[in-house]
C-alpha cells in the first residue's frame, strides 16, 4: 500500500496539497506516481498565473501514459519546481517531498472544506 | 481469472507488478521500466514470454502448406534452426498476425502472439485442408527472452555444456533443440540475445540461475520501449487485419518469388500495387517536450494525414519516437497534435536505436 501522509489534504484525483502560512504546495502522490510508472515530463503552471480550484495546472506524462494535475485551492501561482524539467523522476523518488509541483497563494483557505483527508482518500483508492 | 505462467510466483518474489495482458497476469516492470529499459541496452534482461503461442507444424507437406499460408517463403530457410519473420495474410492482404517460424528439418516451430492465439489456430487449421499436416500447440512450453550486450555470456555461464555449446554455435536468428530446450538467437528488442523455450516444470529454477547469474528481471513495459526503438511493429497497434503488410513496414516480409507460389493474400497485394499503395510506415522523432502516443493525428502539409500507430518515449534517446502510417509522398518533416497543439516532428526511417546507438 502507497504511504499517505496523515497531515496532507487531497483530491481524488491524486493531487496531494499541504498549506503553511497561508502558501499551499501542490503534487501529485505515491499512489499516483506508482500507478503512471516512471515519469518523464512534468509541465508546471507558469508562476503569475491565478487559477481556481480544480482547474488544470499542469500535465505529468509517463513512458505510459499522460495525466492533467489539476489545483486543490484557488490563487496565484507563486512558485515552481524547475529541477523537475531535467528530472521528473524526483517524483517517483519522493512525490511528497522532493517532487512537488507548484506553490499557490491561497485565496481563500475555506476550499481546504472541499478536499479529502488522508483516511478519505485511502478509501477512494481502495475502491478504485 | 487471468491465465498465470509457470513463473508467476517468481514474478511476484522479484517485486513485480503485475497486469493483464491478453489474458495473461503478466509483469509490467518490476519497479522502473526505464532501468529495465537501459540494463537491456548496456548489459543483460530477462523476460517472461510464455504467453506466446509456440505451434509445431509436422507431417510431409508442412513446407507446401507453410508456403501457402505465410507472405514470406520458409523455402528460404536452407540451414537446420534458421528463423523467418512473416506475416500471416486474409485474403484480403489484410494481417491475421506476425510471427517468427523456425526450420526444424523436416518440420517447423512457429512463434505466433498470444492475444490472436485462438484465431491464429482457427485459420490455420481451416488452411491446412488438403495438407498432409498436423498442428499442434505447444503449451507445455514456458520461454524466457534473454536480452541485451551481456545476455549471451550470461546465459552460457548458468546453463552448462552441452547447451552452452550449442548458444555459441548459433548464428543471428537460428534456433537449435538442445536436450528438452529449444534455444534462439532471436529477440524483440534490437540487441543480441536469446529466445529460450523450456518445459513449465524446469522454468522457475532456470529464471532463479538467472538471477543469480547477474541478468534483471525486466516488465512488458521495457519490452514495448525497447522494441519500438529497433522499430519493431506491434500486433494490433501498428498493423491488424484491416491493415496491408504494405502500408505498415512489412513490404520486406513478403516473397514475390518465385511468381507461382500463391500464397494467401497474394492476389490483394498484387492488386494494391497495381492500383498504388498510398500509405507508408515512417518513424518519427519529437525532440522538444512531450510524448508521441498512438492514434495521435499526423499532419503533412499540402500532402495529407495520418495517424501514429504506437509512440513512446525513448529512454535511449531522451526524447520521444514513434511508428506512423502515413500518406506515400510524406517526405522528412510532419505535425503531430498533441492534446490541442501541433508540433513538429522529424519523419526517419526505423529503426531508432539498434544495438545500444541511434541509427537514424
Amino acid at each position: 500500500m502507497s504511504e499517505i501522509p496523515t497531515e496532507l489534504r487531497y483530491l481524488s484525483s491524486h493531487e496531494w496539497v499541504r498549506v503553511e502560512d497561508g502558501v499551499a504546495t501542490v503534487g501529485i502522490t505515491a499512489h499516483a506516481q506508482e500507478a503512471m510508472g516512471d515519469l518523464v515530463y512534468v509541465e508546471t503552471p507558469e508562476v503569475g498565473t491565478t487559477l481556481a480550484a480544480g482547474d488544470e495546472a499542469g500535465v505529468v506524462e509517463s513512458v505510459k501514459a499522460a495525466s492533467d494535475i489539476y489545483t486543490p485551492v484557488s490563487g496565484e501561482v507563486i512558485e515552481i519546481n524547475d529541477a523537475l524539467e531535467d528530472a521528473p523522476e524526483t517524483v517517483n523518488s519522493d512525490p511528497y517531498g522532493a517532487g512537488w509541483m507548484f506553490k499557490i497563494q491561497v485565496a481563500d483557505e475555506a476550499e481546504l472544506e472541499n478536499t479529502l483527508t488522508a483516511d478519505e482518500y485511502q478509501a477512494q483508492i481502495e475502491d478504485e | 481469472m487471468a491465465n498465470r505462467t509457470a513463473l508467476y510466483v517468481s514474478h511476484l518474489q522479484a517485486g513485480a507488478k503485475m497486469v493483464n495482458f491478453g489474458g495473461w497476469d503478466m509483469p509490467i516492470n518490476y519497479g522502473s521500466q526505464i532501468e529495465e529499459h537501459n540494463t537491456v541496452r548496456g548489459d543483460a534482461g530477462m523476460f517472461d514470454v510464455s504467453h506466446m503461442t509456440v505451434v509445431d507444424v509436422t507431417g510431409p507437406a508442412s513446407q507446401a502448406y507453410l508456403q501457402r499460408l505465410l507472405a514470406n517463403n520458409v523455402a528460404k530457410l536452407k540451414t537446420p534452426g534458421k528463423a523467418l519473420y512473416s506475416g500471416m495474410l486474409n485474403v484480403d492482404g489484410g494481417v491475421i498476425d506476425d510471427l517468427i517460424v523456425y526450420n526444424m528439418e523436416g518440420w517447423y516451430r512457429l512463434v505466433v502472439n498470444c492475444a490472436t492465439r485462438e484465431k491464429d489456430l482457427a485459420w490455420m487449421d481451416t488452411q491446412s485442408a488438403g495438407f498432409d499436416v498436423t498442428i499442434t500447440e505447444r503449451p507445455d512450453f514456458a520461454m524466457i527472452a534473454v536480452q541485451g550486450p551481456n545476455a549471451i555470456a550470461k546465459t552460457c555461464a548458468v546453463v552448462g555444456e552441452p547447451k552452452a555449446d550449442v548458444i555459441r554455435s548459433l548464428s543471428v536468428f537460428q534456433g537449435l533443440p538442445a536436450d528438452d530446450w529449444f534455444i534462439a538467437r532471436t529477440g524483440y528488442t534490437g540487441e543480441d540475445g536469446l529466445e529460450i523455450m523450456v518445459p513449465d516444470a524446469q522454468v522457475a529454477g532456470f529464471w532463479q540461475q538467472l538471477l543469480e547469474g547477474g541478468v534483471a528481471p525486466c516488465g512488458l513495459g521495457a519490452r514495448d520501449t525497447l522494441r519500438l526503438e529497433a522499430g519493431m511493429n506491434l500486433y494490433g497497434s501498428d498493423m491488424d487485419e484491416t491493415v496491408s503488410p504494405l502500408c505498415a513496414g512489412m513490404g520486406w516480409t513478403i516473397a514475390w518469388s518465385p511468381e507461382d507460389r500463391e500464397f494467401i493474400g497474394r492476389n490483394a497485394l498484387e492488386q494494391q500495387k497495381a492500383d498504388g499503395v498510398a500509405f507508408k510506415q515512417v518513424g518519427l522523432v519529437l525532440e522538444t517536450r512531450g510524448v508521441l502516443r498512438g492514434h495521435q493525428k499526423v499532419s503533412v502539409l499540402n500532402v495529407g494525414e495520418g495517424e501514429i500507430t504506437s509512440g513512446t518515449f525513448s529512454p535511449t534517446l531522451g526524447y520521444s519516437i514513434a511508428l506512423a502510417r502515413v500518406p506515400l509522398a510524406t517526405a522528412d518533416s510532419a505535425q503531430v497534435e498533441i492534446r490541442g497543439k501541433l508540433h513538429e516532428v522529424k519523419v526517419v526511417k526505423p529503426p531508432f536505436v539498434r544495438n545500444g546507438k541511434q541509427v537514424f
